[in-house]
């Protein structure tokens, strides 16, 4: 059993060093995404849900139908914060066009593909939806069933795209690359050539989450930072703050944290409280949380975010398609904000709990902020 | 070699080797630890060490009995995430209501442990089955009552719990307040197997619950009571993690099968009638060294999964062998 | 000698409770169509839709009900099937040539745990839930840390199993029903079937009866791990490629085991049968449909489950006479 062990140990360390630098690291799409950035989106002001970066729009005439419609929603699962307060701003969103929406059929699909798929045929075959949203469990395994639903009726994709163009569209805010360009560039800027920075992630080999990595890595290897360690949380806190602890208790100065995402960022930085040493500069995400410390204990950080505003424009896109109006495509890229020193003032809300991103845009929609949680 | 001596001494045997197997696991455990990086055996270090282990030491204690039954505990982990969300929304960061809300948490425990004691008891489901339906549910209950996100906020005096420090004690410089936890509660789940009938009626039962019975023993209400200890050992170890690191959604996920592991590697049989409180203690010990030791040495993340894997094998396939040579 | 032991093994006829179950699970279907209006799930396509849900969770579980019938279990299926899915589409990379070489290298990798799992257990004496929790944590391991180098995609033909079919009918509820009556044939119509129930139902009693008792939970191991691989290909199929985390998401270890015992097979051995499994498996399915019918929220769904899981085997289990653990 030892050898058996020690073999595949073997066989999957030198998989495992080759592996996981190829597939996210794609310096074109690097490119594209730290160009748009820096574009100005177009469409309504302050509203960066229904704005686009890039020129495409589709037209979307031949999809258009009269009365009340009904929006069927295959969702990947609400199996973390993100997508508890995302699915939470499309139904209030829905809530806004009661007059045009006879009614939003949503189906959860557990984080399971084959049961989002099954899912996918069983609205389709159900004949009620007049268009179909999906956000996807994984890209390659919900593509065969999108097709088959983009012969019925129109499709929006959002968050997870999928390998076919049949969608009306696929939205989605910049992407990893940028995220990971946001906190990859802050972080180098606050550090000097030789700091040492943590990065801490939540699971290995998910695209959304790899290409973040990526491009922060490669941003701290140009500015000749030292990546000291590159640790997966699963999302843990309690891993999270014990996994910084083993950093701090090796004896190596921390200069900055990095994050692929911030759902536990709090907990990273209360290692350094627990051990006595001050904060480092950190890349955290739009959690209230994280937001709330950087306010009271006056951090070095950024939160960079992936907004959960993209679950409103999901309704928006279908209900547009439906009017016939163009509509961005066939990718709608949404702007990608960062929150900063200079805004972060306006994005503290202590109504809200913890863990609510507050990019979600929802300040203005009905049930604010109750419906997310939040007290009145 | 005369038989009867050996006959009398035999059930004490098992539990002495129990102890020495999960200890000398961790002993090794923790000194390559401290090869690996030396200061380590600091008092301070070590008291961390042992602060981050608690709730799975505590875990595996609680698991532990339902084990000696003849059972096992799937729904552990779903009672530690409802307690951390629970008493966040409860307590909603008002100091002052901290001690009430921690005692409804022990209320909200003992009824899953209840339930599934008479679900197990009466309605004949087998554990594996009746806790894995618990943990479906209390997980779903913790999440629709969150509303799938943590809410509310932990105060100071609940997050101390699992997060204070006492510092400048004597002998050990540093005293992490869970680690008091810890010592009360393996004192008590000690007394529970030792001081009381309890032990005795456990094993039995775990050993053959027919013959139990035969001999008057109250197998039903030894099943329930198991259950009850577990569920207040999640409780328990809910309320450190909660302390230590805040409220997450997540808090609790597959500490169930590590608290099970522990007890194995510390020599407990699967399906009852051995192991001891010790067994469960070093075994979650020895288990949390891994992890510790495995993040030291820096290997990636999915190999640690294979070489814990194989560790438990090994650990188990040790003891069987032990077993048959003896035999 | 062992045809002996073949006619005293109890064998109650299954029949009934698997019955029961599937035309339960079809009434709660069909109520929930009617009252909710979802009048076009009663079509024959969706009611195959309903039985495509099966599929998956059908075959593994097929496995799992030989070896809880020996007396063991499988924990280490979900690994293996996320394993499978990921070697299929990596070594198919797209191409149709590739696939036979695919399925026999998976088969032979599943043959492989399978042997493993069965020679710790049978032969090391290793509690059957830490031998397959070992053996699925060491290939979840390997499998994750290897995955980037595995990627890839199975072929186009392939993908006929999951997506094609015949007169209407899907291939791959072929391929359940041909595996479930064949499984079913195993175990009630022939000598490796009868062993299986004598070993589970009394090992002792099998022994003393000349069974090598060793082999016969080995070669249920065997056949288990060989059905998670069916599911896992299926899947592959399915999925267009595999990712090393399917089989964890689906949760096919804890809910195989679930609709077997729900099934009326019992987890000490000997007892049960793959009809009660499969209507089990058409329980899960009608909640899943049902359930989104409804439009029942996502966390209230599983507090209804464990509590459907724990009521389905209490209502047959609580006959039970003497003690379960």
């Amino acid at each position: 059993m030892t050898f058996r062990t020690l073999m595949a140990t073997t066989v999957a360390l030198t998989f495992a060093s080759q592996a996981l630098a190829q597939d996210f690291n794609d310096p074109a799409e690097f490119k594209k995404q730290r160009e748009q950035l820096a574009m100005t989106p177009q469409g309504p002001e302050g509203q960066p849900w229904a704005q686009h970066l890039g020129e495409g729009m589709v037209d979307t005439v031949k999809y258009k139908k009269d009365g009340q419609v009904t929006l069927c929603f295959s969702n990947a699962g609400v199996f973390n914060p993100w997508r508890v307060v995302g699915l939470n701003n499309l139904n209030a969103e829905a809530d806004l066009h009661k007059d045009r929406l006879k009614e939003l059929i949503v189906v959860d699909a557990e984080g399971k593909d084959d049961k989002q798929i099954s899912d996918i045929e069983a609205l389709v075959s159900g004949g009620k939806c007049d268009a179909l949203i999906v956000s996807p469990n994984t890209t390659a395994a919900l593509t065969p069933a999108v097709e088959a639903a983009c012969d019925k009726l129109p499709v929006i994709v959002f968050d997870r795209g999928v390998n076919t163009s049949c969608p009306v569209t696929y939205i989605h805010p910049v992407g990893g690359y940028g995220f990971g360009i946001t906190s990859g560039e802050f972080i180098a800027g606050k550090l000097k050539k030789g700091d040492n920075v943590l990065a801490l992630r939540i699971m290995p080999g998910v695209d959304v989450l790899e290409t973040r990595y990526s491009a922060a890595k490669n941003i701290f290897d140009e500015a000749g930072i030292n990546v000291i360690g590159s640790e997966f949380t699963g999302s843990d806190r309690a891993k999270t703050k014990s996994v910084v602890e083993d950093y701090i208790n090796r004896g190596v100065k921390i200069d900055a944290v990095w994050m692929d995402a911030g759902d536990t960022a709090t907990a990273a930085l209360e290692a350094f409280e627990d051990a006595g040493l001050p904060y480092p500069v950190i890349s955290g995400e739009d959690q209230q949380d994280f937001l709330r410390k950087w306010q009271s204990d006056k951090l070095t950080a950024i939160g960079p975010s992936y907004p959960t505003y993209q679950w409103r424009t999901a309704v928006i896109a279908a209900l547009d398609v439906l009017d016939g109006k163009q509509v961005p495509g066939p990718e709608w890229v949404l702007p990608q904000p960062a929150i900063t020193q200079d805004v972060l003032a306006d994005y503290v809300d202590e109504r809200m709990p913890p863990l609510h991103y507050s990019l979600c845009g929802c300040q203005d929609l009905p049930g604010y902020p109750e419906r997310w949680g939040g007290k009145k | 070699m005369t038989t009867a001596p050996q006959a009398s001494a035999l059930p004490r045997r098992p539990a002495r080797i129990a102890l020495n197997a999960g200890l000398v696991i961790f002993v090794v455990l923790y000194a390559a630890i401290a090869f690996i990086q030396p200061n380590y055996l600091e008092p301070g270090l070590f008291m961390n060490f042992l602060r981050r282990a608690a709730p799975l030491v505590i875990l595996a204690c609680g698991q532990l009995y339902v084990i000696l039954t003849g059972g096992f505990d799937l729904s552990m982990g779903a009672v530690a995430t409802l307690v951390v969300l629970a008493a966040s929304i409860l307590i909603n960061g008002d100091p002052e209501t901290t001690w009430a809300v921690i005692g409804a948490l022990y209320v909200m425990g003992i009824a899953v442990g209840l339930v599934n004691g008479l679900v197990v008891a009466f309605l004949k489901v087998p554990s594996i089955i009746a806790t894995l339906g618990a943990m479906l549910s209390v997980n779903g209950l913790a999440l629709a009552w969150s509303g799938g996100a943590a809410r509310g906020d932990l105060p100071e005096n609940f997050r101390n719990l699992g997060r204070l420090v006492l510092r400048d004690v004597p002998f050990v410089g540093t005293l992490p307040l869970a680690v008091i936890v810890l010592l009360g509660f393996v004192a008590i789940a000690w007394w529970g197997l030792n001081g009381t009938v309890y032990g005795k009626r456990a094993l039995v039962v775990g050993d053959n619950p027919r013959a139990a019975e035969l001999a008057g023993t109250p197998v039903a209400a030894t099943r329930i009571l198991a259950f009850v200890v577990s569920a207040v050992s999640a409780v328990t170890a809910g309320i450190l993690l909660g302390g230590f690191s805040g409220v997450s959604v997540n808090a609790g996920e597959g500490l169930e099968l590590q608290a099970i592991a522990a007890c194995v590697i510390g020599g407990a049989q699967l399906l009852g009638g051995r192991g001891s409180v010790w067994s469960a203690v070093f075994g979650a010990l020895s288990l949390f060294a891994l992890f510790t030791l495995l993040n030291l040495l820096g290997l990636p993340q999915a190999l640690r999964d294979s070489i814990q894997g194989a560790i438990l094998i090994a650990a188990v396939g040790a003891t069987v062998w032990r077993g048959r040579r003896r035999a | 000698m062992t045809t002996d032991i073949t006619r005293i093994t109890p064998r109650a006829p299954r029949l009934p409770v698997s019955v029961l179950l599937a035309g339960l699970s079809l009434g709660f279907y069909i109520i929930i169509a009617l009252s909710t209006g979802e009048t076009a799930q009663l079509s024959p396509s969706g009611i195959l839709g309903l039985f495509q849900r099966m599929v998956a969770l059908g075959l593994v579980a097929i496995g799992q009900t030989f070896v809880i019938l020996v007396g063991s279990i499988d924990l280490s299926v979900a690994a293996l099937i996320s394993a499978v899915a990921v070697l299929a589409s990596h070594v198919m990379q797209g191409d149709p040539t590739m696939m036979l070489p695919a399925i026999v290298l998976c088969l032979g990798l599943c043959l492989m745990v399978g042997l493993i799992n069965g020679a710790l257990v049978a032969y090391g004496g290793i509690n059957p839930l830490i031998a397959t929790l070992g053996t699925g944590l060491v290939i979840q391991g390997v499998l994750a840390a290897s995955f980037g180098m595995l990627q890839g995609a199975v072929a186009r033909e392939f993908q006929v199993l999951a997506y094609g079919g015949l007169l209407g009918v899907p291939y791959s509820l072929v391929l359940l029903a041909a595996l479930s009556l064949a499984a079913a044939f195993v175990l009630d119509r022939t000598l490796f079937g009868a062993r299986i129930y004598a070993v589970g139902g009394n090992p002792d009693g099998a022994r003393l009866a000349g069974i090598r008792t060793e082999q016969v939970i080995l070669s249920a191991h065997v056949v288990a791990s060989l059905f998670a691989g069916a599911s896992g290909l299926y899947l592959a199929a399915r999925l267009q490629s595999g990712t090393p985390w399917i089989g964890r998401d689906g949760i096919y270890d804890l809910e195989s085991i679930a609709v077997t015992v729900i099934g009326g097979t019992i987890l000490a051995g000997g007892k049960g049968g793959v009809a009660g499994t499969l209507a089990g498996v058409l329980l899960f399915a009608s909640l899943d449909a049902g359930f989104n019918m409804l439009g029942i929220d996502a966390f209230l769904k599983q507090v209804l489950r464990g509590a459907i899981v724990i009521a389905a085997v209490a209502v047959h289990a609580v006959r039970t006479k003497g003690h379960v653990a």
